[in-house]
């Protein structure tokens, strides 16, 4: 691998309860890259994505060992304050759940709660909502409440409210499959550009989603992570027997 | 079986009804404004203002609803957010098990605990004499009444709050507080208003508890050290008895209808509040 | 990344201490009641309590027990119980299984029921006791019945049609195709699939029958023998609390405390047996 890695997975184990979601997962996720997760439905795929912001602790009964590093720190260290790690990291989910608040305090939220002056707010706001392709959609409706957007709106306004906090990393978690084609589009093509700024892992299903954005792709199944590599590798010239099944459609 | 489905459903009208024809004597011979505005009760002299038993009413309800809202939010959203998922379960059966125990048993408790508490310590030490029976005494026990009510139904209002939301502040870098005061506070507002509106309209009603430890003297209480003498209260001590003075049995239906009133509104509002939000509550 | 002590913390901090500060009071109360509850009454108790009814002067502080009183509220609150069962029962199962699902005749039942559940108990006594004046009934048993089954009936209903409610459309469905009519698959299928929810919904209303006194103080009035005919009046635990401590006698308002003792107890035995029955439902029924 060219670049350096962004973040790093050592013998990364999560487990629900008595059952194992994870297991023993080592992987470098590249810097500035679209990395896909893919696998079978229940793999543990999201599981994966939510301990890279230590949303897993949240839940109840959730034990977890390894080390996930992001710029050489690892982020399970209790020494460290989980809500800058958070911030580090941008969260897309499934369906877009706007704030209870309008438009305009969605992005604003972030920098608010992180303290940032309010004088340069307006000036914010609208930089993250161009870059999230929502602007001329919703500049003279900024006061209105965000759920009157349509879904694939809300789930822009979602990605601008992420990157109003200045994350490096952005995590989403089949962003587009709440979404009608039209806005998955606008969802993928935004991606792409973003990837010049931003590191970004996609969970998906989606297998030609996966070819159209990853660079680099980790194929899970039944909480092992069975191979990983670049995308043209993986789709192309799979090493492993259950990659080449998963990818020609015999499992699912 | 449509019958009685139809019966039950019809007792609400029936008991309005029941009630209106009952206190139909009193309405006709006074103005409605004077019954509940005018302080004079005087059964037999035929004066039947209710104005003191109205405001004993409102001085505990409000007591009641000023002590038991900040502590129920505040129990509510740490059990719902803070607890161990096995403590929040732990705490369930308890909170019924408050909501289960009878009004007459808390108002034993009040006169063992909370009247000498209020004579011997807290009236005292605003320098002032009570006989500990008072509005501040019985407010206290109604507001430990209806603490189940507002947890219960405020817990169940964050529940129905999607875990995804709360994860959306959490990503953000939010903490768990900023959390619940930005997002889950807003989200569930209307959940929150509808839960506190029926644990006033059950502390409306309450008599037992309240009738053994307000004091019930027939006056208009200036401080929450003086005896009030609540609605449910005149009621209860009254009725059954004093049939043969002429109109008190018309006064004292009119009484509870008062209470039906208020109380099904306070229903109506907050029911419509959470049908909006699409919850029901047991 | 390290931790720092900000003003969002040190915020979080306080208002987390303050929340376990609140819960603590809330469960410092039920502990606090039931603890005084027991302290007090179980220095009066004895046998005679529960053995004897009260004898002439026993409210001045002579020998006997609330025997009358444990027996009319059983029998009153027993027969009450029956009485809205077979009232509740039916409505349930109509709006579930004849009304369609959120019909809006069902919706109009339920939301009756619930301002039904929110009236207080004296208004239902007040009324109970103008509807008996009506038939010319005068304070006795039959009377508390009345009246206790109304009241009772909306918290019985509520709670049935919870658990009726859970049952899936699929077992419906699964019992009209073996050919049984909509009042066979009520009565069969759906009664026995919940029954120990009805069986808890019945004990939660009890729970609440017997110990309410405000829907008893003037519809069943108070005796101090048994009452041996459905006309005759009849005492009940609170009522025989509240008269006991109402006296200036400090032997008789320790009493008080006994009967206190005694009734906690009963509620404490009617809830938990309702929430184990429930919670033991919960694993069986099918979803
Ligand atoms: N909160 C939880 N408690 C218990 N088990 C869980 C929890 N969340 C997930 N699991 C289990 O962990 C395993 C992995 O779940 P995960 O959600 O990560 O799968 P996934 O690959 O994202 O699936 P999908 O494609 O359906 O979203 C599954 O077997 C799931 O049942
Ligand atoms: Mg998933």
């Amino acid at each position: 691998m060219d670049a350096k890695p962004h973040l790093q997975v050592k013998n990364l184990s999560v487990s629900y309860g008595t059952t194992a979601a994870l297991k023993n997962i080592s992987v470098d996720i590249p810097d500035k890259k679209i990395t896909a997760i893919i696998g079978p439905s229940g793999c543990g795929k999201s599981t994966l994505l939510r301990a890279f912001n230590r949303l897993l602790e949240d839940g109840d009964e959730v034990s977890i060992s390894g080390q996930v590093l992001v710029d050489n720190e690892d982020i399970y260290d209790p020494r460290n304050d989980i809500t800058q790690i958070r911030k580090k990291m941008g969260l897309l989910s499934q369906k877009p759940y706007p704030l209870p608040m309008s438009i305009f305090e969605n992005v604003a939220y972030g920098p608010r709660i992180h303290g940032i002056k309010k004088n340069r707010m307006d000036e914010t706001v609208r930089h993250y909502l161009t870059i999230a392709g929502l602007w001329e959609e919703v500049k003279d409706r900024l006061h209105e409440p965000a759920t009157r957007l349509s879904i694939g709106q809300q789930q822009r306004l979602c990605l601008a409210r992420g990157l109003a906090v200045e994350p490096e990393i952005i995590l989403a978690d089949e962003p587009t499959s709440a979404l009608d084609p039209k806005s998955s589009q606008k969802i993928e093509a935004e991606f792409k550009v973003l990837k010049n700024d931003y590191t970004i892992i996609i969970v998906t299903h989606i297998l030609r989603q996966a070819r159209r954005l990853a660079d680099y792709v980790l194929f899970i199944y039944l909480g092992e992570l069975i191979e990983h590599g670049p995308a043209r590798q993986i789709f192309e010239n799979p090493q492993h027997e259950m990659t080449k099944e998963y990818i020609q459609g015999i499992i699912s | 079986m449509l019958l009685i489905t139809l019966g039950s459903g019809f007792l609400v009208f029936l008991m309005a009804l029941g009630l209106c024809v009952k206190a139909w004597p009193i309405l006709r011979l006074k103005s409605l404004g004077e019954i509940l505005f005018s302080s004079s009760w005087h059964p037999l002299k035929g004066d039947f203002g209710m104005l003191p038993f109205i405001m004993g009413t409102l001085w505990v309800t409000g007591i009641a609803i000023i002590i038991a809202v900040p502590i129920s939010l505040l129990t509510a959203i740490y059990l719902s957010e803070y607890a161990p998922k096995r403590m929040k379960e732990f705490s369930k059966p308890f909170i019924d098990l408050l909501a289960g125990i009878p009004s007459v048993i808390y108002g034993v408790w009040g006169i063992l605990i909370i009247v000498p508490l209020v004579k011997d310590h807290i009236a005292p030490f605003f320098g002032v004499y009570s006989s500990g029976y008072s509005v501040l005494s019985a407010g206290i026990v109604l507001s430990i009444m209806i603490f189940p009510v507002i947890i219960h139904i405020t817990m169940e209002v964050f529940h129905s709050i999607p875990r995804e939301l709360r994860e959306a502040s959490l990503a953000l870098g939010a903490t768990r507080w900023q959390t619940v005061k930005h997002v889950l506070l807003r989200k569930s507002l209307p959940g929150i208003v509808a839960a506190n509106v029926l644990g006033f309209s059950r502390a409306f009603g309450e008599t037992m508890a309240v009738l053994m430890v307000a004091g019930n003297i027939v006056k208009i209480p200036l401080s929450v050290f003086d005896a009030g003498y609540p609605l449910p209260a005149l009621i209860a001590n009254n009725y059954g008895e004093m049939l043969s003075i002429p109109l008190y049995d018309a006064a004292l239906l009119m009484s509870a209808l008062v209470l039906f009133v208020v109380v099904i509104f306070f229903n109506v509002v907050s029911r419509y509040i959470l049908h909006r939000i699409n919850l029901r509550i047991s | 990344m390290k931790k720092k002590m900000t003003a969002k913390k040190i915020e979080e901090a306080v208002f987390k201490a303050l929340m376990k500060g609140c819960a603590l009071v809330v469960f410092g109360c039920l502990v606090l009641i039931i603890g005084t509850v027991i302290i007090k009454g179980i220095g009066s108790m004895n046998l005679d309590m529960i053995t004897k009814t009260p004898e002439g002067g026993y409210y001045l502080g002579k020998e006997g027990g609330v025997l009358n009183a444990i027996v009319g509220s059983f029998v009153l609150t027993l027969s009450a119980t029956a009485i809205a069962l077979l009232m509740s029962l039916p409505v349930v199962l109509y709006i579930n299984v004849y009304a369609k699902k959120n019909s809006r005749l069902a919706t109009l039942i339920r939301l009756s029921l619930d301002f039904l559940w929110g009236i207080p108990s004296i208004v239902y006594g007040a009324f109970g006791f103008t509807v008996m004046i009506f038939f010319g009934i005068t304070a006795s048993l039959l009377g508390g019945i009345i009246t206790v089954s109304l009241f009772i009936l909306p918290i019985m209903a509520r709670a049935m049609d919870e658990v009726i409610s859970l049952v899936p459309g699929e077992l419906f469905e699964a019992s009209y195709s073996l050919g049984a009519t909509k009042f066979e698959t009520a009565l069969k299928v759906i009664t026995r699939q919940t029954m120990p929810g009805i069986v808890s919904a019945a004990l939660i209303a009890f729970g609440r029958g017997v110990g309410d006194a405000a829907s008893v103080l003037f519809t069943a009035g108070f005796s101090d023998r048994i009452p041996l005919s459905l006309l005759q009046p009849a005492a009940t635990l609170p009522l025989a609390i509240f008269f006991q401590l109402g006296t200036p006698f400090p032997e008789v308002q320790e009493r008080a405390y006994a009967s206190a003792l005694i009734l906690t107890i009963l509620i404490l035995i009617v809830s938990v047996t309702a929430r184990f029955l429930t919670a033991r439902f919960r694993r069986h029924i099918i979803q």
